[in-house]
């Protein structure tokens, strides 16, 4: 659809990959957000190099200063940083974004592809679970279960990546209950073509597209979980700080230092943002469909 | 259509069933138990505060007692405030909640399908972009930012509005609504934009514009009632999820509601509160869910036979 005419000059065809790429490519908000995520992931990483500021370097004398040229965001009641410990504080945030996400990749193409391999009553009954799970009051269960875990961070993660799962074992499901009854497919079993073969040159290409798409959709909101339980003060003690709990000591003083509200805030929303146009990029640059849910 | 109402509340036991056991051993693997905090309570107190609630009983046996409780609809006592049971906790918060959901709900689809409609009337204009990419902020500023910058804006620089309480002074009530709402008009906005941008390209849509009728008219009466199939799918989900997200907003607000019970009662490992609570959520959300499932199928009839189905 998209091969243009000097495209049809040469004699091999694009690859899915390099339409995507190029169609991404011109989707200026995804490619806005993909920068920013960059910039941002960077400057969380490499937070110790750039910043002249300890993260729990204190200025008492200085106290809560609005921002100038010395501290660019301003500094908290205790004259420490801004910027640096949003920074910091973004590493947990992202951390537990991607960890998160991982652990429910993880869980739910596994189960995904299980039930659509085994079919019949094994698919019955691992998708009933997922409908089941569905039902469950979302919210209060990521509570719930920051008051088992809450002491342990690492624990943390893994019980949000745990409830996030869900759609990613249904789209997966889908993808490979479609692919398998596909012609290629048909065509290279007749061909000879190794299980093996099938497998990693058919079946793992072809469904990599939905599941990219939803691992960059799901981060945000493995991201806002962490912030919302932060924020509760259930998630992330102190000395630890992530956007949510900046966010969280911003409020109670944000009618005298309304920055320490706004700018890990902003922060915040900006990351959440730039993944979910990315995520939509990526969804029209590959051409996912499947629905949700 | 009764047939397939009997189906899904069959279909809801084994849920609720899953909901209480898994929730109820959860719980109790926390660390720390309910008697344990704060000022070292005497080993002799605490074993009889302990008996007193059935908690040195084996795990099955309380398991057992709690469901045959559940069953007469007891949810048993609060360990943290003596004197008082659970289900007197739930009732005390329900009407809060549940007015800060409504009212939510109210926003979240007059200024949601208000904005998805502009946007699918004029697609790939800058009314279009205008609302998508305000819709795009709602959904990407969650409520712990939003609420409290609509408390600095409008409550502490402008002073126009009350920044905490509910129903105490006039005005108090605008605020949490609009924040609880705001994400969830920016789903209904983007669900009524697909929705009407399908139905707008549709035969009968084309028929009804030929047959010389007022755009008004081919919008509101033609086009909507297809068009907000999706939203109303979204409802029953969204009104459940309102009521149980709402602990965000509860707190910034100090709306004294469930969703700050909730919160206090997972600080103070309040057993049967946590439990008790859970529960009536998870009754809520599929309630809820089959609402409107049924509503959407009684306006569309292809979706009854897709759902029977198992889609």
């Amino acid at each position: 659809m998209s091969a243009t005419e000097t495209d049809l000059r040469y004699e091999r065809g694009t690859s899915l990959w390099q339409d995507a790429w190029a169609r991404l490519r011109r989707n200026r908000l995804a490619v806005a957000g993909a920068i920013v995520l960059i910039v941002i992931v960077i400057a969380c990483l490499l937070v110790s190099w750039l910043s002249p500021y300890g993260y729990q370097q204190q200025d008492l004398v200085l106290g809560a200063a609005p921002p100038s040229g010395a501290h660019w965001l301003g500094t908290d009641t205790f004259g420490r940083d801004l910027l640096t410990r949003i920074l910091y504080g973004g590493r947990i945030s992202l951390l537990v974004g991607f960890i998160g996400t991982g652990v429910a990749l993880l869980i739910g193409v596994t189960w995904g592809a299980v039930a659509a391999y085994f079919g019949g009553r094994t698919d019955a009954v691992l998708m009933r679970i997922v409908d089941i799970l569905y039902a469950l009051p979302f919210m209060i269960f990521v509570v719930l279960l920051t008051v088992v875990f809450g002491r342990s961070l690492l624990l943390l993660f893994l019980a949000i990546g745990a409830v996030e799962w869900l759609t990613m074992a249904r789209i997966i499901r889908g993808q490979v209950q479609a692919l398998r009854h596909q012609e290629f497919v048909e065509a290279a079993i007749s061909l000879g073509l190794s299980r093996t073969a099938i497998i990693t040159r058919h079946l793992i290409p072809n469904a990599l597209g939905p599941l990219i798409v939803y691992t960059t959709l799901t981060i945000p909101s493995v991201m806002l979980l962490e912030a919302f339980i932060s924020f509760l003060g259930l998630g992330v003690q102190p000395p630890a700080s992530s956007w949510g709990s900046l966010i969280s000591d911003g409020v109670e003083t944000m009618e005298e230092y309304p920055w320490l509200l706004i700018y890990p805030g902003l922060t915040l929303s900006l990351t959440l943002f730039a993944l979910n146009f990315l995520g939509d990029g990526l969804r029209d640059a590959l051409d996912v469909r499947a629905s949700r849910d | 259509m009764a047939r397939f109402i009997w189906l899904r509340l069959l279909q809801a036991i084994p849920v609720l069933f899953v909901v209480i056991t898994v929730t109820f051993f959860l719980v109790r693997f926390a660390p720390g138990g309910p008697f344990d905090q704060e000022k070292a309570v005497i080993p002799e107190v605490k074993r009889a505060l302990e008996a007193q609630y059935h908690l040195d009983q084996p795990l099955l046996a309380q398991y057992g007692s709690y469901l045959r409780d559940l069953l007469h609809g007891d949810l048993g006592p609060s360990f943290k405030y003596p004197g008082r049971s659970v289900r007197e906790l739930i009732v005390a918060g329900l009407p809060a909640t549940a007015e800060l959901g409504l009212y939510a709900l109210l926003v979240a689809v007059v200024l949601g399908m208000a904005a998805g409609i502009v946007a699918a009337l004029r697609p790939n204009t800058w009314r279009d972009y205008l609302s998508m990419s305000v819709a795009m902020a709602g959904i990407c500023m969650p409520t712990l930012l939003l609420g409290p910058l609509l408390v600095l804006v409008f409550g502490i620089w402008l002073d126009w509005l009350p920044v905490s309480g509910w129903g105490d002074v006039p005005g108090d009530k605008i605020l949490p609504s609009l924040t609880l709402g705001a994400a969830y008009a920016a789903y209904v906005a983007r669900l009524t934009r697909g929705g009407m941008l399908e139905v707008l390209s549709q035969d009968y849509i084309r028929t009804a514009r030929a047959k010389g009728l007022p755009e008004r008219v081919v919008i509101f009466k033609h086009a909507l009632r297809g068009g907000i199939i999706p939203v109303v799918s979204f409802l029953g989900p969204a009104f459940a999820g309102l009521l149980s997200g709402s602990f965000v907003v509860e707190t910034v607000f100090q709306v004294p509601g469930l969703g700050r019970f909730f919160v206090q009662a997972a600080f103070n490992r309040d057993y049967t509160v946590i439990l008790g609570t859970t529960i009536f959520f998870a009754v809520l959300i599929v309630v809820f869910n089959l609402l409107s499932d049924v509503l959407a199928a009684w306006l569309n009839p292809r979706v009854r036979g897709a759902l029977q189905g198992g889609a």
